[in-house]
């Protein structure tokens, strides 16, 4: 195939003079992005390890709410945030590394679109369920003793 | 004499056959088709582990608190600074497996040899790194007392550092009492032939009770997280109780039954995951030499493209991509 390469990342903020040079300055952004990581793991500065939000109480209107805010209610901000940053991550060893960038868009939403919808899937259900096995194990009334 | 029909005449009709609806060779399509099924392995590994985690949330073992090793540096806390090097070694090899496909579109053979030694060096680097990061997890570190109930209790004191009290775990080997032992190791050669026994635990149960006994500072935790976000510390009264009363085995390390550190999901989860990471990256280093030789003898320069150093990339890159979240969910989260 052609191999014309698109050398913009950051929508068109940074624009490199050949595929060589987009490549380090990619090596360079990861490496920034992994010592974020690592610096933040372990500082764990304090006001990112408690909710900003908590739980709404009431009725339906505060239960649609804690779901669609749920990454900010049930999740530290910390964990959250690493969480983005690998996405990120992922996006440019995939679009860059991998060349996605360079694909016919048929392809990339073949790849891309597939697997983001199966595993969002898998992951919620999963996630789901062991809440709620958390839950029959914790109540009041579990059947599951702690004290030994 | 007409010929067989050689014309459909459909060219250029969308439906009409031939056309490359995805623009992409069919080597690299499989390859795509792969990594896509391959992501939905791994992920499914990853959600079991989320799973797992969110069934036992108050209890998972703190990650910063298993994997503080580093290698040469005997004795001191470093939470993630190895797997932080790892990431970076792998992250390295891709940046050099891409120079090498980069290298391939222009026709250039010494350049492309290179860069495919890098990477296969980078992969040796990283799989080496791995089996150390195996080899310290299963021989532990501080040891501690698994209950009846299969939970675990370990030991430390309160030692003041910088003026603030902190939790300092201290290893079963400091203040075990040994006594004499009254069971022996059954082997094959000394009883019955047909039967094997698993080694026994490096200290019984008692000898940790006597030695926690007659040290005053001593103290027990269970692996229940409290407020602070971390480890509950039990009174000196409540830890000799828990350990007279409901300790049943001394642990040391970690492997598929019983894990110090913690749940023994965790150091299932831990050798299933990152081994199957691992046999992935050894498989990517073993291809790797395969195409490396292959370039060496021109075998693409005489076909004219260097596509096959184009998958076996993607490949690689996806061996790359998979590490960055299992590091993020086993090591960061």
């Amino acid at each position: 195939m052609a191999h014309e390469h698109k050398l913009e990342i950051f929508r068109g903020l940074l624009k490199f003079k050949s595929n060589t040079q987009k490549i380090w300055g990619v090596l360079v952004f990861l490496t920034i992005v992994t010592a974020v990581e690592v610096i933040l793991g372990i500082y764990k500065p304090d006001f990112l390890m408690h909710t900003w939000i908590s739980a709404f109480e009431g009725g339906f209107f505060a239960t649609l709410g804690n779901i669609i805010l749920s990454p900010f209610i049930y999740m530290k901000p910390l964990n959250l945030i690493f969480i983005i940053l690998t996405i990120v991550k992922a996006y440019y060893i995939t679009w860059d590394f991998m060349h996605m960038r360079d694909e016919k868009g048929s392809l990339r939403k073949m790849v891309v679109w597939t697997a983001v919808f199966l595993i969002c899937y898998l992951i919620f259900i999963l996630l789901q369920e062991g809440g709620y096995v958390f839950e029959v194990y914790n109540t009041d009334d579990a059947l599951i003793k702690r004290d030994f | 004499m007409d010929s067989t029909v050689v014309s459909t005449g459909t060219e250029g009709k969308t439906w009409g056959g031939g056309n490359k609806p995805l623009g992409a060779s069919y080597g690299k399509l499989m390859m795509w088709f792969f990594i896509v099924s391959d992501a939905l392995t791994f992920s499914g590994f990853l959600a079991a582990y989320g799973f797992s985690r969110f069934k036992f949330i108050k209890e998972w073992p703190i990650a910063d608190e298993v994997f503080t090793h580093v290698p040469f540096l005997h004795g001191q806390e470093l939470p993630m600074i190895y797997v932080a090097f790892m990431t970076f070694i792998l992250i390295m090899s891709s940046v050099t497996m891409v120079l090498a496909v980069d290298a391939g579109h222009h026709m250039n053979k010494a350049k492309v040899t290179l860069y495919m030694f890098l990477t296969i060096i980078g992969g040796a680097i990283f799989v080496g790194s791995q089996a150390w990061e195996w080899a310290t997890f299963i021989s532990g570190d501080y040891g501690a007392v698994q209950t009846k109930g299969g939970n675990i209790l370990q030991f430390g004191e309160y030692v003041s550092v910088d003026g603030k009290e902190k939790f300092k775990r201290i290893s079963i080997d400091e203040f075990a009492i040994v006594e004499e032992s009254v069971r022996a190791e059954h082997e094959r050669k000394n009883g019955l032939w047909f039967v094997t026994e698993e080694s026994l635990p490096p200290y019984t149960v008692s000898e940790i009770y006597n030695g926690l006994e007659a040290n005053e500072n001593i103290l027990v935790r269970n692996q229940i997280i409290n407020e602070e976000g971390e480890k509950s510390v039990l009174s000196r009264a409540e830890s000799l109780k828990q350990i007279k009363e409901n300790g049943q085995l001394v642990v040391k390390g970690a492997n598929l039954k019983v894990n110090e550190y913690g749940t023994s999901l965790f150091a299932d989860f831990f050798f299933f995951i990152t081994g199957f990471h691992g046999f992935h990256v050894f498989s990517g280093v073993v291809i790797n030499i395969i195409i490396f030789f292959n370039v060496i003898l021109g075998t693409y320069e005489r076909r004219g493209s260097y596509e096959m150093v184009e998958k076996v990339g993607l490949y690689w890159h996806f061996v790359d991509l998979v590490w960055v979240f299992v590091f993020t969910f086993f090591y960061l989260v």
